[in-house]
């Protein structure tokens, strides 16, 4: 598993997500997840092996190393990336879960051919209903999490900047000791073009979250000023996925209820059936 | 994700680009990202661990690479490379918006809807005209201006395109001025200025599909000026339909469940 895995486990939900949405997608793995594999992890390569300390007692570079860096960047940046990314697995799941329902009713309601479960895993579920509540649950855990992120790297690193010059006196150095950072520079210019990115994606993720609700509002004034309007037919309730839920719930209940009658029927024959073969 | 994948994305872009765009696609995978993969960054691989300076005082040979070199080459072009190839990517978003347009169509049973069948949509191949002609002129723009940026960023950093065997290095801890040789500076020379060959030619390319796009637009233009009061104008056709279009949607209900929409 590894960057790849998760783009293919989340291009999947691209495809239910806003315009605005798929916009983020595209800038989260072109501008963040490939810079950093093919750029920011080789300067921090030999972030250890050159850093390099002003004195010979040994154990100083380790421990001096360690004392600046808790958690290196790019550690920092992987997990920030990983932990973004996955509320749109609740929007996936959430997704899976609709597709399954309705694959259930077409078998109930005796459509159950391949062409039309096809057409129910390929269609586009609309971000309505309780997929609108889901859905904006995952843009909220995203802003959560990048400005929790970057809260940390601020914490852990202030002002953003490597310094080429640290001074250092933790046991074992016998003094403050000069260590020196490997490539600072080049490290200070991939620091920044990564909060940048990182400060993209939060005003994406807000636009979306303003453009959700702002769709909602204006859907329920429209429903407001027109109840009548949309097809009355069940299966075409255009503001009903709760509505439809419920009937698709009540279907399976019924049915499930008459499958175990029919059930313990067919068992009770057989056992019948049993008894008199084994007479 | 890495070079493979952005191939895999920008591939798709290749079916609705112009042919002096394929050819700059192609320049730009097989002389610029594969040389960059396959060659270059072997080359500058061991760059600092490479870089001596003429002192035992520690810190500073790091801080001497650190003030000849801001900026690694490689990652330099890495980041050219990325951002030169994403404006193709609001080309591949238009492309994705029409086409979800007319499957929108198609589903709504619209006569006017020329396609039989999902697949031909999908598979179909947009004019560059309209709209699209806009936003694939505008990205042909975006990528000539990040492509100079760039050079001028690299002219500007590394004072001409030639790496030094030696450079002379003062800054703090070095107790004065000390010499430190650069590891390869003739492949590495070489491998610049190849790149900047490239990424000239790619310029080029760039320039010459924006004039192909441009003598295709004022040629069409004055093909319907001229046409206009004689017969019913096919080039207005497009943007009817995509009027019509509009106002169905505009007008639309919702989707309803596939299938049992009859």
């Amino acid at each position: 598993m590894n960057w790849a895995g998760l783009y293919t486990v989340l291009s999947g939900v691209n495809r239910h997500s806003t315009a605005i949405g798929r916009i983020w997608l595209s800038v989260i793995f072109i501008f963040r997840i490939m810079v950093l594999v093919v750029a920011a992890e080789s300067v921090w390569g030999d972030e250890k092996s050159a850093f390099t300390c002003n004195t010979q007692q040994p154990g100083c570079n380790s421990v001096c190393y360690d004392h600046f860096f808790p958690i290196s960047h790019i550690r920092l940046w992987a997990l920030q990336l990983i932990l973004v990314t996955t509320p749109a697995l609740l929007v996936a799941m959430h997704v899976a879960y609709q597709q399954h329902q309705e694959k259930k009713l077409l078998v109930l309601t005796g459509h159950a051919d391949p062409k039309h479960m096809e057409e129910v895993k390929k269609h586009k579920m609309r971000i309505a209903g309780s997929l609108w509540w889901t859905y904006v649950c995952s843009v909220v855990f995203r802003l959560l999490f990048e400005a929790v992120f970057m809260y940390i790297f601020y914490l852990l690193y202030p002002g953003y900047q490597m310094m080429r010059l640290v001074k250092c006196e933790a046991y074992p150095c016998p003094n403050t000791v000069d260590c020196f950072i490997s490539r600072p520079t080049e490290k200070t210019i991939f620091t920044v073009f990564m909060l940048v990115t990182s400060s993209i994606c939060i005003i994406l993720n807000m636009a979306e979250l303003v453009y959700l609700v702002v769709r909602a509002c204006a859907r329920r004034s429209q429903h407001h000023s027109n109840p009548s309007s949309g097809k009355s037919s069940f299966y075409g309730h255009k503001h009903s996925s709760e509505y439809k839920q419920n009937e698709i719930n009540q279907l399976l209940t019924e049915q499930d209820g008459s499958l175990k009658d029919m059930l313990r029927r067919n068992s009770g024959l057989q056992e019948k059936g049993d008894r008199c073969s084994a007479c | 994700m890495d070079w493979g994948a952005l191939h895999t994305i920008l591939g798709g872009v290749n079916k609705h680009s112009t042919s002096i765009g394929k050819i700059w696609l192609t320049v730009l995978f097989i002389f610029r990202i594969m040389i960059l993969v396959v060659a270059a960054e072997r080359v500058w691989g061991d760059e600092q661990d490479d870089f001596v300076c003429n002192t035992l005082q520690p810190g500073c040979r790091n801080v001497c690479y650190d003030h000849f070199f801001p900026i690694s080459h490689i990652r330099l072009w890495a980041l050219q490379m990325i951002f030169v190839s994403t404006p193709a990517l609001l080309v591949a978003m238009h492309v994705a918006y029409r086409r979800h347009e007319k499957k929108r169509q198609f589903r709504k049973g619209d006569q006017k809807c020329e396609f039989k069948d999902i697949e031909e949509i999908r598979k179909q191949r947009f004019r560059i005209e309209g709209s699209l002609w806009w936003t694939y002129t505008s990205s042909i723009f975006f990528r000539l201006i990040f492509e100079a940026v760039f050079m001028y960023a690299f002219y500007f950093m590394y004072d001409g395109f030639r790496m030094p065997r030696l450079m002379k290095c003062n800054a703090w801890p070095c107790p004065n001025t000390v010499d430190c040789f650069v590891s390869r500076p003739t492949e590495k020379t070489v491998f610049t200025i190849f790149m900047i060959a490239v990424s000239s030619i790619c310029i080029l390319l760039n320039v010459a599909e924006l004039c192909y796009l441009l003598t295709k637009f004022f040629l069409r233009r004055s093909k319907k000026a001229g046409n206009s009061k004689q017969q019913p104008n096919h080039e207005d056709k497009e943007e009817t339909k995509q009027n019509e279009m509009n106002e169905l949607i505009s007008d639309s209900c919702q989707n309803t469940v596939i299938g049992f929409s009859s």
